[in-house]
């Protein structure tokens, strides 16, 4: 009898969590700029990136990680594409003290960083091309 | 047309994502039912199912059983993946799985029945959001993991 009730709490469990996870996959939303910023975080743990003019995209991945792939891609495409923006990627393994300065809860991450390295925007799981344009519009707008 | 079909090769680290989405299908249905079977066969089969983990971690999510059945029989059947993945998450995802199951085991063997069913619902909980959502919830349990046990 417990059976049957933890096989029907663990498919009801699964349905809430993925449907949840769908929703919120990749939505960029607001996120508090470490102090001093995001950026300054970022070069004290990986001192040769380099950010972008205009926006950095900083990319957390790790090597269990299949969605990193698809978001390297999306990232790298849209870096190309915009002038003045620069997509970097950080391996999340070999820099836990940043992912805890941070605060990234897994990967991929996303951060949307403005000219001054003050961080904007943050999405947590594989972005669209189309969610990563909109969040760099509204990036430049914030620190316009 | 051709050029995809010849992708997987030139590419021999990604694999066709659907790959694993089929194990972890027949792992959720295999799972279901040793939560629905009395004890002693409920143990056999999920002794099975740690031996099939087991098989995904040594031998990587391309060679286990399900593995093989997937590209004989279904892949076949299927158009060419629009994307490759890395088989390293999906492997990591049946040590995960592994763990679930050899704790299922032992309490099924002690005869702590509650304990077994526990585990083997929390694997159930992992093998249907990769077979339905194509989540991997081992895999990012991995960088919480490291966050909160090894310092930098």
């Amino acid at each position: 009898m417990t059976g049957f009730l933890i096989l029907a709490l663990a498919a009801l469990i699964a349905v809430g969590f993925g449907l949840h996870r769908r929703r919120v996959d990749g939505r960029f939303s607001a996120h508090a700029d470490a102090s001093p910023t995001t950026w300054d975080h970022v070069t004290r743990a990986a001192p040769s990136i380099e950010a972008g003019e205009r926006a950095t995209l900083v990319q957390f991945s790790s090597a269990f990680c299949a969605p990193c792939r698809t978001t390297r891609v999306v990232l790298a495409d849209v870096a190309a594409q915009e002038d003045g923006v620069r997509h970097v990627e950080i391996d999340a393994e070999q820099h836990l003290d940043l992912v805890r300065a941070l605060d990234v809860r897994r990967t991929p991450t996303t951060l949307v960083l403005d000219a001054a390295g003050h961080e904007v925007l943050r999405a947590a799981g594989a972005p669209h091309k189309d969610q990563v344009l909109a969040a760099l519009a509204s990036a430049g707008k914030a620190s316009a | 047309m051709s050029d995809l079909s010849v992708e997987p090769t030139t590419r021999p680290s990604g694999i066709d994502p659907r790959g694993p989405r089929f194990t972890a299908s027949v792992t959720a249905v295999v799972l279901a039912v040793v939560l629905v079977l009395p004890e002693t066969p409920a143990t056999v089969l999920i002794g099975a199912q740690a031996l099939l983990f087991a098989t995904g971690v040594l031998l990587g999510v391309q060679r286990t059983p399900t593995g093989l059945a997937f590209r004989t029989f279904v892949r076949p059947r299927l158009s060419a993946p629009t994307a490759l993945e890395d088989p390293a998450p999906p492997r990591f995802a049946q040590g995960v799985g592994l763990v679930f199951a050899a704790v299922a085991l032992g309490a099924y063997l002690a005869g702590a029945l509650v304990v077994a069913q526990v585990a083997v619902g929390f694997a159930l909980v992992a093998a249907l959001l990769n077979a339905v959502f194509g989540l991997c919830l081992g895999c990012e349990m991995y960088l919480l993991g490291l966050r909160a046990l090894r310092r930098a």
